[in-house]
């Protein structure tokens, strides 16, 4: 067999084509989970009943008034549960629960005949209540020791002596904003029972085989009941990767209790107070520089706001603390991690988990602290990036540190940055009211799940008789490509024309025990796995051709779907070597598997080497700034990202843009509020519809936006040299941040450190102006971000 | 009275049995149309656009795209609806054979990753591709109009669509990248006919109505008979009333297609607006007559909605956030009001006289709004928003001074989003009028003017930041003008 690596002659992959499905999504074809409610009989709807407050026990909980709604047909409570009330993996998340944990919190379900006797019905269950006091936001938690989970410290070198060797100590404290993933498609579950009371769900999830075995463990089944589906979704950003579980064990128990159908789908509204959100982090730090801006200790303590149960917030924090370094060389460092326990939805994964969080730190100290030290902010970030020899703050050699400076340099070189910066001098001389500034930043980010087991994967390939191809593996298709991928390590491998090979939609009865499509890592494993299984059919297909051909199966090759004999002028087709094996009895489908190798990872004393290799990738934006507002445009961005030798370049050339820009908005614009008041409402999400949540539109694209991939990228040890794509680009977007920092600062004396509130709203930005105006002395009263949640950065002091 | 029936696609269906309030996305999906897609169900997100016929600005019939969302079913008795099913041609049942122009652009460039909101951009994007006056133009290749292409294509066709993979990018090639509809385009062709008629309908479900009375006269008959009936044009306020606050009524009455209240007149004195004119129609057929209007439009909401939404209706709901009052407070407008006994007309500074409660009586109607004439040469509308495209402002100011000679001769400002009501800031005025157009007055102003109406701390803004940025509103527009005068 092959290196993983090693790409064959004439490779499908490596081949720019658009989405496998694009023509169904054009022409509106392309069916998502509750699109089939609409192909489907006798479907009941189901809606839950939410509970307005944010923390109390219940006492008493009424269904009799529901029933007398015409069309309400079931009202679901935990008393209904046949197996285990948990919608989560750890225990603490129950489905119907005794304590309401936030507000919103969803106490039954109600199904209907319609959505709207369903909606009805849920308005008529009575809920008594006995309230309890409630954590909103973080300091509140922080102040109130109120933790839950591990609480890791990652330790290396010796911090009090860096500190000695340090000849510029400074210490802050910065606390930034979560974001909502808004995938288009809400969550949404189909469930009905099969002969035998198997159990069929159809759910817009990540990970098919979670939602398998919580909807198995809510009925008390076993695995082998119950078969979970997904057509695709309609994004899922890593919201679909722990959540959707609950809503498909909602819609199991009702078609389980009424032999029905029955659809679960949440509106925006109940999508976004229901679910749970990137998570929203303090930090607060102490960092030693030497005399050239070099750091030599960094003592820090991360909180990561949970929400209300564990869900995904450990793995979350571990990540956290693994991208707290960046790019940068921390030789002494002590960093500790914490999930603050508060009565808020249960914070979840979200495109990069944790490490943008960890890897935001480090660019806000870096971003404030330069102008203390008096160096520009992309030199003090230059003379930090890893060197070869050496390694993380948990251990792990940096492979390829040189790629930090080559994409750098590229980007530098890309952009025409030494000119661009002459040019915006000028322009910000003779503008008073608005300024213009450029900044790059990098990123390194780690692939492989921290936990190593999740680092396998399973496939299944079929070829039939007619030399048609159908594809089954693991990873599940949210828009990121990850089919259009698989087809073209399919064709790769068995050396076969795109067009004969299809892919089945991801089903738990295809391959068992998988991983959910998450941490960018569903191409390396599932094309791994798809790679294995072709293998192993070529394998076989190889010896029957070499037969006809009469020569030595090792010299046989398959192209472009015809087996030659090197050397030789005979050739045989694809559908005839198939047909050929078929009669010979060969076996013609396989298993593939994979995992992946040379990882290894101690969680208790937060040391190893979890990662298979890292990424690597380069942003430069500019931006321009009204002095009057706050309000900015981003001119331009350029970019050189290190996807690998890439599969796709034109799904991976979206990945990176796509992901640029939800950076982009987590950072500038996406402003989730809470009532963090002592009012009625304590613990309402504000923002809970699209009129008041704000994602990125056309006007928040760059105006010029360029994206390149590093060439010459081999990674040796992943699916034909290629790098995961899904996470990193998001990381790209603190270049925004930092330029929109390096703009406000402009409007002031210079030399001065900038704070600024994230998100960077036009109002974050206006006050980060009048602060630099007044020379960065704090303005009186308010944090940045107004009164209602006070975001940002509290004091940087120099120690 | 015909049965309530709508053209999708081509093929004619009845409304029936959809209840009154259902909208045209939940009608298409329950038909099996899915492609039409749910992202928030009100008017935000553009996953649910869908092509409307409509009677044209240039042309008999306009393709116009709107949210399906919003829109109840019932308010397209005999009308014909286009969906992205609709727009490829071949095989009807086999799958589609033949891409539209659109769909083929956006399938080749990578304008789809997860696919869920493409069929709606989908429809944006054909709409504009229609667009009779939309014509290709020399690229000035300097990116100096980075919002619109080659090709015409004016961006802002798409402002109300969101998409959450791709960035933006490769769906902005994709329209810069359309080219211009063939001769035997059938859709094209439909332009050159006339659009639908109008239709009168009474449709029925249980309790509740649904009714588009024929005439004015009609209508405010209707009013006075059912005083609590719900009045609807462009059903963008109400759409999102019915479906995120749930709220059913008896009996809606739909105004849009009344002809009383569809002229747009300018005469010697005064430019005269009927209230069912969409925002899209005012803002092409005044064609920038109106400075201040041609300032506002764009940042009014999206182009999905302002297809749909009307003047009449921004000021019938009478949001203290609505973006229009600021401006026609600013013009001094006026709006007539119409009962079955006669007309009135009301000042837009005498109208509004608590949170979304004006003088507009029981079984009243908005029939148009009138800005009188010549109109202040210096304007400016400044809207304070997190987002450029498709937001809800914090603060808006609208600015509509007569400075001669160096002095202000006239001031009038309109305020939104300061107090319960859109309001005048009258002391800011007097503290400018027969005041030299300097640094001083602007300075002094300036203070007034911050500390006019109550703002307050939400999720948008803080109200330290709304009382600001009335004033640096005012800074803004005196350096706009001092600059234009030294450039």
């Amino acid at each position: 067999m092959s290196r993983l690596s090693d790409r064959p002659e004439k490779p499908v992959v490596g081949v720019s084509m658009p989405h496998e499905s694009a023509t169904l999504h054009v022409t509106g074809t392309a069916l998502y989970t509750d699109d089939l409610v609409h192909r489907t009989k006798d479907v009941l709807h189901a809606h839950p009943v939410q509970v307005m407050k944010a923390h109390g026990r219940i006492t008493a909980l009424r269904t009799g008034p529901a029933y007398a709604v015409p069309g309400v047909v079931r009202v679901l409570t935990g008393a209904d549960v046949p197996g285990v009330n948990d919608a989560g993996m750890k225990h603490d998340e129950p489905l119907f629960p005794d304590e309401v944990m936030f507000h919103g919190h969803a106490v039954a379900w109600v199904l209907g005949e319609t959505l709207e006797a369903a909606r009805l019905g849920a308005a008529a269950v009575e809920v008594d209540l006995d309230e309890k006091p409630s954590l909103i936001t973080l300091r509140e938690a922080i102040e109130a020791d109120s933790f839950h989970g591990a609480r890791p410290v990652m330790l290396t070198g010796d911090v009090d002596a860096g500190f000695g060797d340090s000849a510029h100590v400074f210490t802050g404290e910065f606390q930034f904003s979560d974001q909502e993933h808004f995938y288009l498609e809400t969550h949404a579950a189909l469930a009905h029972v099969d002969e035998n009371g198997q159990m069929f769900v159809q759910s817009s999830t990540q990970h098919p085989s979670e939602t398998q075995e919580i909807v198995a463990h809510v009925l008390g089944l076993h695995s082998h009941e119950v078969t979970v589906q997904c057509l695709r979704m309609g994004g899922g950003f890593g919201g679909k990767e722990m959540q959707p579980h609950g809503f498909a064990a909602v819609a199991a128990l009702g078609a389980r209790l009424t032999g029905r159908p029955v659809r679960v789908r949440l509106n925006r509204t109940q999508d976004l107070t229901m679910s749970g959100k990137r998570h929203g982090f303090h930090a607060s730090w102490r960092i030693g520089f030497d005399d050239e801006g070099r750091i030599q200790a960094l003592d820090a303590t991360l909180t990561a706001d949970g929400g209300w149960s564990l869900d995904l917030s450990e793995p979350v924090v571990a990540r956290a603390l693994c991208h707290i370094d960046n790019t940068y060389w921390i030789p002494h460092a002590r960093i500790a991690g914490r999930v603050a326990r508060t009565n808020k939805v249960s914070n979840t994964a979200f495109r990069g988990f944790g490490g943008p969080q960890g890897m935001l730190v480090i660019e806000d100290i870096l971003g404030r602290c330069a102008p203390l030290l008096g160096l520009d902010p992309s030199e003090l970030r230059e003379r930090n990036f890893y060197r070869q020899g050496q390694s993380t703050p948990y251990g792990q050699p940096v492979l390829h540190p040189e790629r930090i400076s080559t994409v750098w340099r590229q980007v530098h070189d890309d952009a025409g940055i030494d000119g661009r910066r002459r040019e915006i001098e000028a322009f910000n001389a003779v503008h008073p009211h608005t300024k213009r500034a450029i900044a790059i930043t990098g990123i390194k980010f780690g692939i492989s799940f921290n936990l190593t087991a999740f680092n396998q994967a399973g496939a299944l390939v079929l070829v039939y008789k007619d030399g048609s191809v159908l594809i089954n593996h693991g990873g599940t298709e949210m828009g990121q490509g990850l089919h259009t991928k698989m087809l073209q390590v399919a064709a790769t491998t068995l050396g076969i024309p795109l067009h004969k090979v299809r892919l089945a939609p991801t089903r738990t009865d295809k391959v068992p025990n998988t991983s959910a499509t998450a941490a960018s890592a569903g191409a390396d494993l599932n094309g791994a796995a798809v790679k294995n299984a072709c293998e192993q059919i070529r394998e076989r297909l190889l010896r029957v051709a070499g037969t006809q051909l009469g020569a030595n199966a090792s010299d046989v090759r398959i192209v472009e779907g015809v087996a030659r004999v090197l050397g030789s002028e005979k050739e045989l087709a694809w559908n005839d070597l198939v047909r050929t094996a078929y009669f010979q009895r060969v076996q013609l489908s396989a298993a593939g598997f994979y995992r992946t190798e040379g990882l290894h990872w101690d969680a208790k004393v937060f040391q190893g080497s979890p990662f298979k290799y890292f990424s690597y990738g380069a942003a430069a934006a500019d931006v321009e700034v009204d002095g009057f507002t706050g309000a900015y445009r981003i001119r331009r961005v350029d970019i050189v990202h290190d996807v690998g030798d890439s599969l796709s370049p034109m799904i991976d050339i979206g990945q990176v843009e796509g992901g640029f820009v939800q950076g982009a908005g987590w950072l500038t614009l996406e402003d989730l509020r809470w009532d963090t008041g002592d009012g009625p409402n304590r613990g309402r999400l504000l923002t809970q519809a699209a009129s008041t949540y704000k994602l990125p539109s056309f006007s928040e694209m760059p105006e010029e936006f360029n994206v390149r991939l590093l060439e010459n990228a081999t990674e040796e040890g992943a699916v034909y040299g290629s790098k995961a794509v899904g996470e990193p680009p998001l990381m790209l977007a603190f270049s925004v941040r930092e330029a929109l920092r390096q703009a406000a600062a402009e409007f002031g004396p210079g030399g001065v450190s900038v704070e600024l509130a994230s998100p960077a709203t036009p109002e974050a930005v206006y006050w980060a102006i009048e602060a630099a105006r007044r020379g960065g002395a704090h303005h009186d009263g308010q944090a940045p971000g107004g009164s209602v949640t006070p975001v940002g950065a509290s004091t940087l002091s120099h120690a | 009275m015909v049965a309530a029936r709508i053209t999708v696609n081509g093929k004619e269906t009845p409304i029936s049995p959809a209840a009154p309030h259902t909208t045209v996305l939940d009608f298409l999906r329950e038909r099996g149309l899915t492609g039409t897609k749910e992202g928030c169900a009100e008017g935000e997100c553009g996953a649910c656009s869908v092509m409307v016929a409509r009677p044209g600005v240039n042309r008999p019939t306009d393709w116009v795209a709107v949210n399906a969302c919003l829109v109840p079913v019932a308010a397209l008795d005999g009308q014909e609806v286009i969906t992205s099913e609709g727009l490829a041609t071949g095989g009807s049942s086999g799958g589609p054979t033949a891409l539209h122009p659109v769909q083929e652009e956006m399938a080749v460039r990578g304008g789809s990753q997860c696919g869920y909101c493409t069929p709606g951009f989908i429809c944006s994007m054909a709409a504009e591709y229609y667009r009779p006056d939309r014509c290709a133009h020399a690229d000035p290749g300097d990116g100096t109009d980075p919002e619109h292409g080659p090709n015409g294509f004016d961006l802002h066709a798409l402002s109300g669509n969101l998409c959450r993979c791709t960035g933006y990018r490769p769906i902005r090639d994709a329209a810069f990248a359309v080219g211009t509809p063939t001769e035997d385009d059938a859709l094209a062709q439909r332009r050159e006919q006339s659009p639908p008629e109008p239709v009168a309908t009474e449709y029925t479900r249980e309790d509740s109505t649904f009714l588009r009375p024929g005439t004015l006269a009609e209508a405010l008959r209707l009013l006075r008979e059912r005083p609590g009936a719900v009045v609807v044009a462009g059903s963008t306020d109400w759409g999102v009333e019915v479906n995120i606050r749930a709220r059913r009524e008896k009996c809606v009455v739909a105004v849009d297609r009344l002809p009383e209240l569809r002229a747009l007149r300018v005469e010697s004195d005064h430019i005269e607006i009927g209230a069912a004119q969409t925002l899209t129609e005012i803002e092409r057929r005044l064609d920038g007559r109106v400075p201040l209007l041609a300032e506002l439009f764009p940042q009014f909401a999206s182009r999905l909605i302002r297809n749909s939404a009307t003047l009449g209706g921004n000021l019938g709901t009478g949001s203290p956030i609505g973006d229009s009052p600021p401006v026609l407070l600013a013009l001094e407008a006026s709006v007539v009001l119409a009962d079955a006994d006669g007309e009135r007309e009301v000042p837009l500074s005498d109208y509004f006289t608590g949170y979304r409660q004006s003088v507009r009586r029981p079984g009243e109607l908005i029939r148009s709004v009138r800005i009188p004439l010549p109109l202040s040469p210096v304007t400016a509308f400044h809207k304070i928003a997190k987002r450029r495209f498709d937001d809800i402002s914090s603060v808006a100011v609208a600015f509509a001074l007569d400075i001669e000679d160096g002095t202000v001769r006239r001031a009038r400002i309109g305020l939104g989003g300061v107090a319960a009501t859109p309001v005048r800031a009258l002391a800011a005025e007097a503290a400018l009028e027969g005041r030299p157009w300097t640094a001083e007055t602007v300075a002094a102003a300036t203070r007034v003017l911050q500390s006019q109406g109550t703002p307050m701390d939400d999720h948008r803004a803080s109200a330290r930041y709304r009382s600001a940025m009335l004033g640096q509103s005012l800074l803004k527009l005196y350096a706009q003008t001092t600059e234009a005068v030294s450039a």
